[in-house]
């Protein structure tokens, strides 16, 4: 499957990119798909997720062609 | 009901008349207009702060928008919504966002605006990138209220 991942914000600038393309086998989950670009950098714990811009817990399953977004808490109004 | 993002600075007085005016079924049922302005500060965490980006997410952030205030309806009987939140880069004294309800009585009104103003600071996706004399640096966290 093919998933579209985008960061903002203050993620944006560690990741040191806006966006990935990740190719891989069918049945990640969020935080799996974090994990299979990002090898060398776990997850930060008060990071939040998206899938097709709907808040998603890390144990989502992602499917081919889902955009799955990483930020970090919001700030607002 | 009308939720909009904005890229250039707003006055949130001039948009609230307009729309008060163009929403024709106000008049004469309404009895309560609540109001909340937010307005960029120029001090924070005790830093003097000449300037702000407001980053957001497009698409997602519009939406849980729209989602707050369609929560808040269902949850008072409210009979109009106005939510005009700035994005990109602004400078002190900028207006931020603007929540505006009309309903028949105060209490839904004074009660909606808050919580739509609540939910938007905890779930919508924007965040808040601050110029200061010592560079510019990402907010981690809103002030509790």
């Amino acid at each position: 499957m093919t998933v579209h991942v985008r960061y903002f914000a203050s993620l944006c600038d560690r990741v040191g990119r806006a966006e990935d393309r990740l190719d891989a086998a069918d049945g990640l989950t969020v935080a799996g798909v974090w994990a299979a670009l990002h090898r060398e950098m776990p997850l930060p714990p008060n990071v939040l997720a998206a899938v097709n811009m709907e808040y998603a817990g890390l144990e989502h399953a992602v499917r081919d062609g889902d955009e799955v977004a990483f930020f970090p808490p919001v700030t607002g109004g | 009901m009308r939720v909009e993002l904005r890229e250039t600075p707003f006055e949130p007085l001039v948009e609230l008349e307009c729309h008060q005016r163009m929403s024709t079924g106000l008049a004469g049922r309404c009895g309560a207009t609540a109001i909340f302005i937010g307005t960029m500060r120029d001090f924070n965490d005790g830093d003097a702060v000449q300037g702000m980006v407001l980053e957001y997410y497009p698409g997602m952030t519009e939406k849980y928008l729209r989602r707050i205030v369609e929560t808040a309806s269902r949850e008072w009987p409210l009979l109009e919504v106005l939510v005009v939140h700035r994005v990109g880069e602004l400078r002190p004294n900028d207006p931020i966002v603007l929540v505006a309800v009309w309903s028949e009585h105060r209490a839904a009104a004074f009660s909606a605006c808050r919580s739509i103003m609540e939910e938007l600071k905890s779930k919508a996706p924007f965040w808040k990138r601050e110029t200061t004399a010592a560079g510019s640096r990402w907010v981690e966290h809103n002030t509790p209220g």
